[in-house]
């Protein structure tokens, strides 16, 4: 075998490093010690590794005799998952060092990033067997760390419920697989899978296989009839965790969706699952939307957001072009932001005053107003308000589903607008909360730490200049443009 | 007796639906597990079938089935293990008491 062939896999080698060096540290070092650097440690290094990513272009092979490829679509994707995790490790580090956990932070730190890895895998799988092994690795270490918070209950009961989905999703996804493989002709590559599948190959089985895979990878990205378990979860787990369920691991669902389906089946896209993924994408965010208007527990609240919000995310799968996966990744780069923006004030103040109901953020802006700006350009950003980042994200990847000019393109759009609407009125009650609501402010003013502090600069700068500066969406076109034959066996 | 390939399907669906049926009424998280498990076996056998039958000069569906019988032993490791913690907390694994999250 050549060895040399896991030297084109750059962006897994890093976070492999990297995972080794906290491991390694972690398991040296003393009590005293691990106290003060690990944090940090981890910090720094992350941030050299995302930075090497941005940098180190790709190689744009394809190894393992197909199975794995590394081109700048892809590296693209890992570098935008990249900065969400970076954002994600600054805003917990007050968390890790809270006595309940600091003596397990090596172990928070690990497992993320052997997620981080799996996501990686399932990105630039081109094969179903390395995809399986990836979506596995990055959902499995997610249950441990959703029952990360040993003390609580709603820890435990979040992770029982995130495992048994999770474990339901995968063995649904592989029997979806067990049928694609019946009419694969023996290979379970994309590419060949691409050459089997042809135009004409419609059957009942392929109807049925796509109905699995789809319910599948639904269920990790939570889109609606496989959505049950979100609100619980993200409630129960630890914030940090539900900033990075919410976020990374949907986004990395997304494109492994928009991957899977563009490559192996994307020459029966309308005679197969084009109105699969109609259905669900008008369910997921109207559904969505609608639970969301009447929570009145903040993650709660973002989860049923971040449903509804991964409905706007499939609408590029929707599309299934090179424009579609382009402002896929624009939306999702934005959604991080403003994302994990909304989270970063959420986790900050649950650290404070272990406040977490949207009537304890009455008069927030009386006694922090710093938060309550960063909280309301989040909210505004999630809801699409212009001249922030959402609304370009938004307009983009409707432009992009309407680019093939049918008539049923349009109603998905405009029933997407519709819920644009709606979307606004519950984002805005936060605000209104924050900057409207005359009660006297049950937070009392406090300085919020170093990390988060820095988490929420980037979140706010990412929120006000991503959609001003055509240099990112720029840099998602060419990047999927120049991942040459990306979607060349794509045949719609 | 010649077999064909339905005599292995059709304990490879009965499976599935009983791991689907049972995944949605048990009341015992070990339960729920074990009918899980069962989705995963049915998952497995249909990739050893497809390839024995269809494709037999080929290995793609067997080497699958290994990595997805590991794949499913983790799965089930850390199941238990989350099952065990919850033990430690309420003292039960019954699915109504683990369920007080709503609202």
């Amino acid at each position: 075998m050549d060895y040399s062939q896991f030297g084109a896999m750059i962006p897994e080698l890093i976070v492999l490093g990297i995972f080794l060096v906290v491991f390694f540290a972690d398991l040296i070092a003393g009590d005293k010690s691990r106290k003060c650097f690990l944090t940090p440690l981890t910090t720094v290094l992350f941030a050299l590794g995302t930075v090497a990513i941005w940098v180190i272009p790709a190689s744009g092979e394809t190894v393992f005799g197909g199975m794995y490829v590394n081109d700048s679509a892809t590296n693209a994707i890992k570098a935008i998952l990249n900065i969400g995790v970076f954002i994600v490790f600054l805003q917990s580090a007050k968390w890790v060092e809270s006595d309940e956990v600091a003596i397990r932070k090596g172990e928070f730190y690990e497992l993320l990033l052997v997620t981080l890895f799996g996501m990686y895998l399932m990105v630039s799988a081109r094969h179903f067997l390395l995809f399986i092994i990836g979506l596995e690795s990055a959902s499995l270490p997610l249950a441990a760390m959703v029952a990360f918070n040993k003390n609580h209950y709603e820890s435990h009961e979040a992770a029982v419920k995130y495992i048994m989905t999770a474990v339901f999703s995968s063995a649904i996804l592989l029997v979806g697989l067990s049928f694609v493989y019946a009419f694969s002709g023996g290979s379970l590559y994309f590419q060949d899978l691409a050459v089997t599948i042809q135009t004409g190959s419609m059957s009942g089985l392929l109807i049925v296989a796509l109905a699995f895979v789809i319910a599948g990878l639904g269920f990790k990205l939570s889109l609606v009839p496989f959505h049950l378990w979100t609100a619980d979860v993200y409630q129960g787990a630890p914030t940090a965790i539900t900033s990075y369920l919410s976020v990374i691991s949907k986004g990395s669902a997304a494109f492994a969706f928009f991957i899977i389906f563009t490559q192996c089946f994307g020459s029966v896209y309308s005679d197969a699952w084009e109105w699969m993924l109609y259905a669900v994408i008008i369910a997921t965010i109207t559904v969505g939307n609608l639970f969301a208007i009447r929570q009145k527990n903040m993650k709660r609240f973002m989860a049923f957001s971040s449903i509804s919000q991964a409905g706007y995310i499939m609408l590029g799968a929707m599309a299934a072009d090179t424009l579609g996966l382009a402002s896929m990744i624009f939306y999702i780069f934005v959604y991080i932001v403003s994302n994990l923006g909304a989270f970063a004030v959420i986790s900050t103040i649950e650290n404070q005053t272990g406040r977490l109901s949207m009537d304890d953020y009455n008069g927030l802006h009386k006694t922090n107003p710093w938060l309550s700006f960063a909280m309301t350009l989040a909210m505004f950003s999630l809801a699409g308000i212009p001249p922030f980042a959402g609304f370009f994200s938004k307009i983009l990847i409707f432009t992009s589903v309407t680019g093939t000019g049918s008539m049923a393109l349009y109603m998905l759009v405009l029933i997407a607008l519709i819920n644009t609407i709606i979307s606004l009125y519950y984002y805005l009650l936060v605000v209104k909360a924050i900057w409207i609501s005359p009660e006297a402010p049950k937070v009392e003013s406090f300085r919020s730490d170093c990390g988060s502090r820095i988490a929420l600069w980037i979140c706010v700068a990412g929120i006000v200049f991503f959609g001003l500066v055509p240099y990112i969406y720029q840099y998602c076109v060419s990047s999927v443009e120049a991942s040459a034959g990306f979607l060349s066996m794509f045949g719609v | 007796m010649d077999l064909s390939m339905l005599w292995y399907l059709v304990p490879s669906v009965v499976m599935l639906a009983c791991g689907v049926y049972g995944f949605v009424t048990r009341k015992n998280l070990i339960a729920i597990l074990i009918s899980l498990e069962l989705i995963l076996n049915s998952a497995d056998l249909n990739f050893v079938v497809f390839n024995r039958y269809l494709f037999p000069d080929m290995m793609e569906g067997m080497v699958f089935t290994l990595f997805s019988i590991a794949i499913a032993a983790a799965e089930t490791a850390v199941a238990i293990a989350i099952i065990i913690n919850v033990y430690r907390a309420v003292g039960a694994t019954d699915i109504n008491i683990v369920n007080k999250m709503k609202h």
